[in-house]
């Protein structure tokens, strides 16, 4: 059960990007953007937790999820460190999911190259 | 000199022509037609690049033997690309060793260089001209868009750039061959269009007021022309041109078409709104609409090469996307 509501969320949130695309003239970029900020916005007013809580990582793996963390990694450093956290707390906090990031995809980029089709 | 529809009275022939194309459009409904279809979009190089380079250089040279001749014979050569500062042109153009004029007319530059080829050749300056436009999908990605490991979705509206490349070959009046026996050339067109990924509605204006101004100068009527091709409009773009003309009183639902959606089956291609690309019209004219004209299916086309003059950066400073639109007339009759 708690697997079929971190995939209906997290499929949800998904849905409203798609729609976004085919309905509106953004780009995917403005699109992705927008996300990390709503979850940054939306942990900082208190709305985005209870999400968490209920949908687990269906609430923290889209990028609304990313926002959620630097936006509790802020919290917590400024807990700590004052108004210095507002600067480190962010970062700090998804450095596992940014490295990851870099060094996937830079693996993946010695193994595979792009191709034209299926784009 | 008024700005008038610039007639060539030696009637240029195209004596040779080629088309080289990538892999989507070698499984498009055209590609018996194309001299060379590679299954390989890479060509056996190592970047996308290269890659357009190659196919300029291979297409060349196909036009080039098929028409009977060697480099040497060449006088001058006109050759352009989507890719920064037309790159894929020059390098594939280098190792011929001919006079090199490069242009940029975004997707129109084929029209526009068949127009100053047969310019070259009427006028007098040479005997022997050669025409070529190329694009790449992956290099049109990078230039335009994201590089395709990026991996983003495009909207229904985007076309497929066309993987290909079309050369010809103009020389005096045979009486045997296609000749190209008028040219007008577009005017910069703005209508404020900003949707970088709906191309076909920012070229239709400028298509729109390159067709009206020809039949305003010509002493011709559309039905006196059995195909009016523009270049890379796309389904959506060529609705539109359609309706822009028609409220100029130009009826042209009958006898006009697109090259966009001719190169692609779109039942079986995921190909969005059609193709696009300097290479598009390139590639179906020089083979496709040739062969037609060589047999006579086609006597009298226009063709109306349409191209959206924008870059990365006036994208992202907030500029509309101006139009341009070159049309060629060529004859199968003598």
């Amino acid at each position: 059960m708690e697997y079929i509501k971190c995939f209906m969320f997290g499929g949800f949130l998904c849905v409203i990007a798609q729609v976004i695309i085919d309905k509106t003239k953004l780009t995917p970029a403005r699109i992705l953007t927008s996300y990390v900020c709503a979850g940054v916005i939306l942990t900082g007013i208190g709305l985005y937790e209870p999400l968490v809580k209920q949908f687990s990582c269906g609430a923290t793996v889209p990028l609304t999820g990313f926002g959620y963390s630097l936006a509790k990694g802020v919290e917590s450093a400024v807990d700590s460190n004052g108004l210095l956290g507002a600067f480190t707390g962010g970062i700090t906090n998804t450095a596992g999911g940014i490295t990851a990031a870099i060094v996937f995809s830079f693996l993946f980029s010695l193994i595979f190259n792009g191709k034209p089709e299926n784009l | 000199m008024s700005r008038n529809i610039i007639k060539f009275k030696n009637k240029p022939s195209i004596i040779g022509s080629a088309s080289v194309t990538g892999k989507m459009e070698s499984e498009g409904p055209l590609n018996r037609f194309f001299d060379l279809c590679s299954g390989d979009s890479k060509f056996n190089m190592d970047t996308w690049e290269k890659a357009e380079a190659e196919m300029v250089r291979e297409c060349a040279e196909i036009a080039i033997k098929k028409s009977n001749l060697k480099h040497e014979d060449i006088d001058l050569s006109f050759a352009g690309d989507l890719t920064n500062q037309c790159a894929a042109s020059t390098f594939g153009m280098k190792d011929k060793k001919i006079p090199y004029i490069g242009l940029y007319g975004a997707c129109s530059t084929f029209a526009l260089s068949l127009g100053m080829a047969a310019l070259s050749v009427d006028s007098g300056v040479c005997n022997i001209a050669l025409g070529e436009a190329s694009s790449h999908f992956c290099s049109a990605e990078r230039q335009y868009r994201f590089p395709l490991e990026y991996g983003c979705q495009r909207p229904p509206s985007a076309q497929n750039t066309v993987t290909g490349a079309g050369c010809a070959i103009l020389s005096k009046h045979t009486g045997s061959h296609p000749s190209v026996i008028e040219f007008l050339p577009g005017i910069v067109k703005d209508f404020g269009v900003t949707d970088a990924n709906n191309m076909g509605a920012a070229m239709a204006p400028s298509c729109a007021d390159t067709v009206i101004r020809y039949f305003s100068l010509s002493d011709l009527s559309p039905d006196d022309f059995d195909l009016v091709l523009t270049g890379d409009l796309g389904y959506e773009g060529h609705n539109i041109f359609l309706s822009l003309i028609k409220d100029a009183g130009i009826d042209l639902e009958n006898n006009s078409d697109d090259c966009g959606k001719l190169i692609y089956d779109t039942n079986k291609q995921e190909v969005n709104s059609g193709g696009s690309g300097c290479g598009c019209s390139a590639s179906v004219f020089c083979g496709y609409i040739m062969e037609k004209l060589k047999k006579k299916e086609l006597k009298n086309i226009l063709l109306i090469g349409t191209g959206a003059l924008l870059n990365t950066g006036t994208v992202l400073q907030n500029e509309s996307i101006p139009g341009i639109s070159h049309l060629v007339r060529i004859t199968a009759e003598d």
